[in-house]
């Protein structure tokens, strides 16, 4: 395996150029149609009255008034749908003993988490069905919620009572008893006599997907099918669940995704309101629409991460890691959501990371509070588990007082030991953590910037300068069905793509992923350019609409390119095989003199050739087709991986610390990625730095804090805090590459490698500027509050104050404030 | 999310205007730049009946010369407040405000009295015009009146302004001449102060002539830090004299505790930002 920093570019290939996003244009300039902009005739519109309690017992609802006003069309409980409503799916039960309440998508008659569901209004209007829906008047009998994830685990209040606990599942990994490596217990008993153990325990807050478009349904029963058209990341996914909860044919359902803004994991799910929509235009025979209010959004949208970490890391007095203990606790909310309790399952196989671990033990306890459903969010379980490891690495070497690479390096998995099979079990097949550690110190200037640190320890400077190391690597491109299948996911892993031959030699090339951002119709239009030998802009890019793209399981988990765009090869592939013989035909020469190259089927040792687009006119005439040769070149192909794919890199990030005020600046930002062949550039570039922004946000300003009554006190971005482009620094990035062995492009995934490497070489940074003080952890989001206690030695971390400041007071000057209920 | 239905009424003239409000009383609110109102409405904490948008009388707008006093119109957007040369000339430390607020889209809608009526502690125009002492002008059913900074801002979203009155422009004397800086302590760009100090003085042959000093989000108004102002006044601006004066900046405050910070690590921030902010509008 080879590590270069720069591939050559070959002009005559459109693989490796940073072409500008097709896509872009619509995008940009608004001419496309997002879901809420659909409009449909007679189309009714729907508004939801949701629980204002985490945890409660519905006494009454009196709709009447409601009903009765102006332009509604109904009013529906949960009471009235109990028979027909069906329950949320879970598509991950991780053990046969899983927990998982009922997940109706309206409560019935108990209410699980502020924000829940209670009544659906349908008017003419949303005004008219907004206005009606602070008309329903819900009585409740408020019950005590389970709030806070230790205590929940210890079922000291019941989140759901008719369960008896709110343990949900134990799932466990031990190395021992895989076969993989050694006993941890016996690892860290002899690193407390003779090494050194390193015992920490790290707070996972909980975060907001907080994708930019809201989340909106409209539902079409008009027709032979139904047409559900959802800003949703997996349309094909949907489809199959609608029909397996509601009993609808699956050839009846028709489930369209048009351009969609944003997901990170958060539109991977099916939602109570896309099933109360089908539900309702079903009903109603009415199409219906229904679109969520950001405050919608960021209270009952699933959340993400939350969790608490208990890790033991044993150690020899060198440093060579002797084994690592992992305990989770996780934090599924009011529900198992469709893979909430996969989540922190993704982990398992990566908190050993980069490094040659020979002992290793992963239990985690998944629990159920009274709080919104957590699930995917961008990098799902390995940010987390990247996070622990790279945080007890910096640990190990502070307690050495060695520099952190030098941990790294006695422990990494060298350059000539690929392919490694880990302690995990799973199988890293390329790799390179030296070229690209030395290409990332290279750019971030890693001495000068030690030699800074030093200088300021040593003047007393005010502001102190640290820097965090974070070597990641994780497992990417969801992928091999089998190893999916053992870990009892309910689906498989392959990808799906149709290259169809147009008569005018363009092409339509459908894709069964399901971008929502990615920029997939470029990079997709780039490989089958370069596969078939057309122009890119010859080639169209189909998908997110399962009448059209009609097989797929849709994106999620930096798969679309690695198995999807790999699906698209194998497909395009075939449509050369099976022009072959008609190319033969048409040039009167036998098939095995027939050579394709750039586009064009050439008769070997002769100037003969027809373009592939000769052929594809040749083929839909159908005059002079060979015998037995049906007319047609279109293809498909179903790609399963043998393995995932494993991206990593080194990212290093200084950090500034006002030791005054506990304000931390962020000074410098480089890393060297290796995510194999790159299709596009500018693509990955574009990846990165949201990843990074994402993952920089974790450490620093995102967090969703409930008050002790269960109510989201974080419930506005005034208070949920999202950095713009006015918080971030100029990034400097780069690349090795060590293509990846398991698919023919060489590639590996990007979507969520920069999420899962920045938090912690943030986080990192941070202690490192203030260790000399006695500081060796400070809790996410690292608040400037938080990092000045930490620095008066006041309670170390520290919990969020639960309350917001209130910008938007309704008592106005002069001016009582009004009837309008606060809903 | 969608507001309740209202009416709408677009006068042309404040006397149009404060017709409206006398006729509609408690179910009429007043719209400037709807910036903060707007929210409100959406998310339904405020339902009223009647909305009486100003944005139609252009009398409102502008910023003049008057004497020894900067004029700035209430309907005066925020962008251009940060802009104008005079304010700049005569107030600098509303310029150094103003362009901290919130971000452009909201300093193009937002208006500087529409910011000032709502009065929230956290607002970055209040510590400001308090510490430059200006006067409110306010147009009621009896004529006008005016109310000076220190008597305008009463409590958390509330001021002087009465029921039925409008405030139609805000008189700030001129500040020639002194050195200004407003430090802002925020954990994102686009954010309310955690806490702020507007610091402006009069640095005279070595030694601060004259000094004032407004803090943001230290208390349920902007406030005015009048010991530091005296501590300060015949010091050099030098870091060692200016940390004995300001660290009386948090004396006597109830900053409130939220997410972003309790209230005593405000009245820690309230000490080190007025440092910062006095040694920086000094030149030092
Ligand atoms: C996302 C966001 C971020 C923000 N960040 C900041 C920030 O960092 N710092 C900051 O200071 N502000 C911030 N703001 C608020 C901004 O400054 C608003 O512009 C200001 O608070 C209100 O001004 P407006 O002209 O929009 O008034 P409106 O929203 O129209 O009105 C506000 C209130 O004042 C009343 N009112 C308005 N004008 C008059 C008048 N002439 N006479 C009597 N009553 C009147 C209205 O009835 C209403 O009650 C932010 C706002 C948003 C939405």
């Amino acid at each position: 395996m080879t590590a270069t920093t720069e591939r050559p570019a070959d002009s005559t290939k459109e693989i490796g150029k940073d072409r500008r996003r097709k896509e872009d244009q619509r995008l940009i300039t608004g001419r496309t149609r997002w879901t809420d902009n659909i409009v449909l005739p007679g189309m009714l519109h729907v508004a939801m009255v949701r629980s204002p309690f985490a945890h409660a017992t519905i006494t009454n609802i009196d709709k009447s008034v409601a009903e009765a006003a102006t332009n509604v069309v109904t009013v529906i409980t949960g009471a009235d749908v109990a028979e027909e409503q069906g329950g949320l799916p879970n598509a991950w039960p991780i053990t046969p003993d899983q927990i998982a309440p009922v997940h109706s998508p309206i409560a019935v008659d108990r209410v699980v988490f502020a924000g829940e569901i209670v009544a659906v209004i349908v008017a003419r209007s949303a005004a008219e069905a907004r206005d009606a829906a602070e008309l329903v008047d819900v009585d409740y009998d408020v019950l005590p919620a389970a709030l806070d994830l230790k205590e929940a685990a210890e079922d000291k209040v019941l989140a759901h009572p008719d369960l008896g606990t709110n343990k949900s599942a134990y799932w466990t990994f031990d190395s021992a008893q895989a076969g993989t490596g050694g006993n941890v217990e016996e690892a860290i008993t002899k690193a407390r006599t003779d090494g050194i153990v390193i015992e920490r325990e790290y707070r996972q807050q909980r975060l907001i997907p907080a994708f930019m478009e809201p989340r909106s349904t409209v539902v079409d029963p008009t027709g032979e099918q139904i047409t559900m058209w959802s800003a949703t990341q997996i349309p094909h996914i949907l489809k199959f669940l609608l029909a397996a909860v509601t009993g609808v044919s699956e050839a009846k359902i028709r489930v369209i995704a048009p351009d969609v803004g944003g997901g990170f994991g958060g539109k991977l799910q099916t939602t109570p309101e896309e099933f109360i929509t089908f539900l309702l235009a079903r009903r109603l025979g009415k199409p219906v629409k229904y679109t969520e209010t950001r405050s919608e959004s960021l209270m009952a949208a699933h959340h993400g991460r939350d969790q608490w970490q208990k890790l033991t890391l044993a150690a020899d007095k060198d440093g060579k890691v002797t084994g690592l203990k992992v305990d989770l606790l996780a934090d599924m909310g009011s529900h198992i959501s469709l893979v909430g309790g996969g989540v922190p399952v993704l982990g398992a196989f990566m908190f050993n990371a980069i490094y040659k671990f020979p002992a290793y033990q992963f239990n985690c306890q998944t629990v159920l509070t009274n709080k919104t459903w957590t699930d995917a969010y961008r990098g799902a379980g390995r940010p987390e588990a990247t996070f622990g490891i790279e945080r007890l690495m910096d640990e190990l070497a502070a307690e050495l007082g060695v520099d952190p690479f030098v941990v790294r390096e006695k422990n990494w998995i060298t350059a000539e030991e690929f392919p490694f099979t880990t302690v995990a079990g799973l199988e890293y097949d390329s790799g390179n953590y030296e070229a690209a550690t030395a290409r990332a110190k290279e750019l971030f200037g890693y001495d000068e910037l030690r030699a800074e640190q030093m200088a300021r320890r040593a003047s007393g400077d005010p502001v102190q300068l640290g820097i965090g190391v974070s070597t990641f690597t994780e497992m990417c491109g969801l992928a091999p069905s089998r190893v999916l299948g053992s870990l009892d996911y309910g689906a498989g892993g392959w990808e799906h793509a149709s290259v169809r031959m147009l008569p005018t030699g363009k092409v339509e090339v459908l894709t069964g992923v399901s971008g929502h951002g990615q920029g997939h119709e470029t990079a997709f239009s780039q490989i089958a350019a370069d596969r078939l030998g057309v122009a890119f802009e010859d080639v169209e890019i189909l998908h997110g609409d399962t009448m059209v793209s009609h097989k797929g399981l849709d994106t999620y988990g930096s798969r679309s390119l690695v198995v999807g765009g790999e699906a698209i090869v194998k497909a395009a592939d075939k449509v050369i095989e099976k022009a072959k013989p008609i190319a033969a035909h048409l040039l009167e020469a036998s098939v095995d003199d027939i050579e394709f190259e750039a586009g064009r089927f050439s008769v070997r040792g002769t100037d003969q050739g027809l373009a592939i687009a000769e052929i594809a006119l040749a083929t839909f005439a159908a005059h002079n087709l060979p015998d037995g040769v049906e007319p047609s070149l279109d293809s498909d192909a179903t790609f399963d991986p043998v393995n995932f794919n494993y991206p990593h890199g080194t990212h290093l990030c200084a950090m500034e610390v006002d030791t005054e005020t506990g304000q931390v600046t962020m000074r410098k930002y480089a890393a060297c990625d290796d995510i194999g062949n790159i299709i596009n550039p500018l693509i990955v570039e574009g990846q990165l730095h949201g990843g990074l922004v994402q993952g920089i946000a974790q450490a620093l300003w995102e967090e969703a804090v409930y008050d002790d009554a269960g109510t989201l006190v974080s419930g506005s971005f005034v208070d949920y805090l999202l950095p713009t482009a006015a918080d971030t620094i100029n990034f400097d990035l780069d690349h090795t590459t060590s293509p990846a062995t398991t698919n023919t492009l060489g590639t590996k995934g990007v979507g969520e490698a920069g999420t899962i490497a920045s938090t912690p070489a943030v986080v990192n940074a941070i202690v490192d500027a203030v260790r000399h003080l006695g500081i060796n952890d400070i809790q996410m989001p690292c608040t400037p509050e938080r990092v000045w206690n930490a620095i008066q030695g006041v309670h170390k971390g520290g919990a969020t104050e639960a309350a917001a400041m209130p910008h938007f007071d309704p008592a106005e000057p002069g001016q009582d404030s009004t009837e309008g209920s606060a809903q | 999310m969608i507001p309740a239905a209202f009416d709408y009424l677009a006068p042309t003239s404040v006397e149009e205007a404060v017709a409206a409000l006398t006729q509609f009383g408690d179910d009429a609110k007043i719209l400037a730049g709807g910036q903060s109102l707007l929210p409100v409405l959406r998310m339904r904490l405020n339902a009223p009946e009647v909305i009486i948008d100003l944005g139609r009388i252009e009398a409102l707008r502008g910023i003049r010369e008057d004497g020894d006093a900067i004029v700035i119109g209430a309907m005066t957007p925020h962008s251009v407040v940060g802009k104008d040369p005079l304010v700049a000339e005569h107030a600098a430390l509303i310029s150094e405000a103003v362009v901290h607020l919130a971000d452009v889209q909201i300093r193009h809608r937002g208006t500087f009295g529409g910011a000032l009526a709502h009065a929230d502690p956290a607002g970055d125009l209040g510590a400001p015009v308090l510490a430059l002492g200006a006067e409110f002008v306010i147009a009621g059913p009896s004529g006008t009146r005016s109310v000076h900074a220190d008597d305008f801002f009463v409590d958390l979203f509330e001021t002087a302004i009465g029921e039925d009155e409008i405030l139609t422009e805000i008189r700030v004397p001129k500040h020639t001449g002194w050195g200004a800086h407003y430090a802002k302590f925020v954990r994102v760009a686009h954010q309310w102060p955690i806490v702020a100090i507007a610091a402006t003085v009069r640095v005279e042959g070595g030694t601060i002539a004259e000094a004032r000093v407004g803090m943001t989000n230290m208390g349920s108004t902007p406030l005015r830090a009048r010991s530091v102002e005296e501590a300060l006044t015949g010091q050099p601006p030098t870091d060692e004299a200016v940390r004995v004066a300001a660290a009386m900046a948090a004396d006597g405050t109830t900053p409130p505790s939220d997410l972003n910070g309790d209230s005593s690590y405000r009245k820690h921030l309230a000490t080190v930002m007025t440092r910062r902010a006095v040694l920086a509008a000094a030149g030092a």
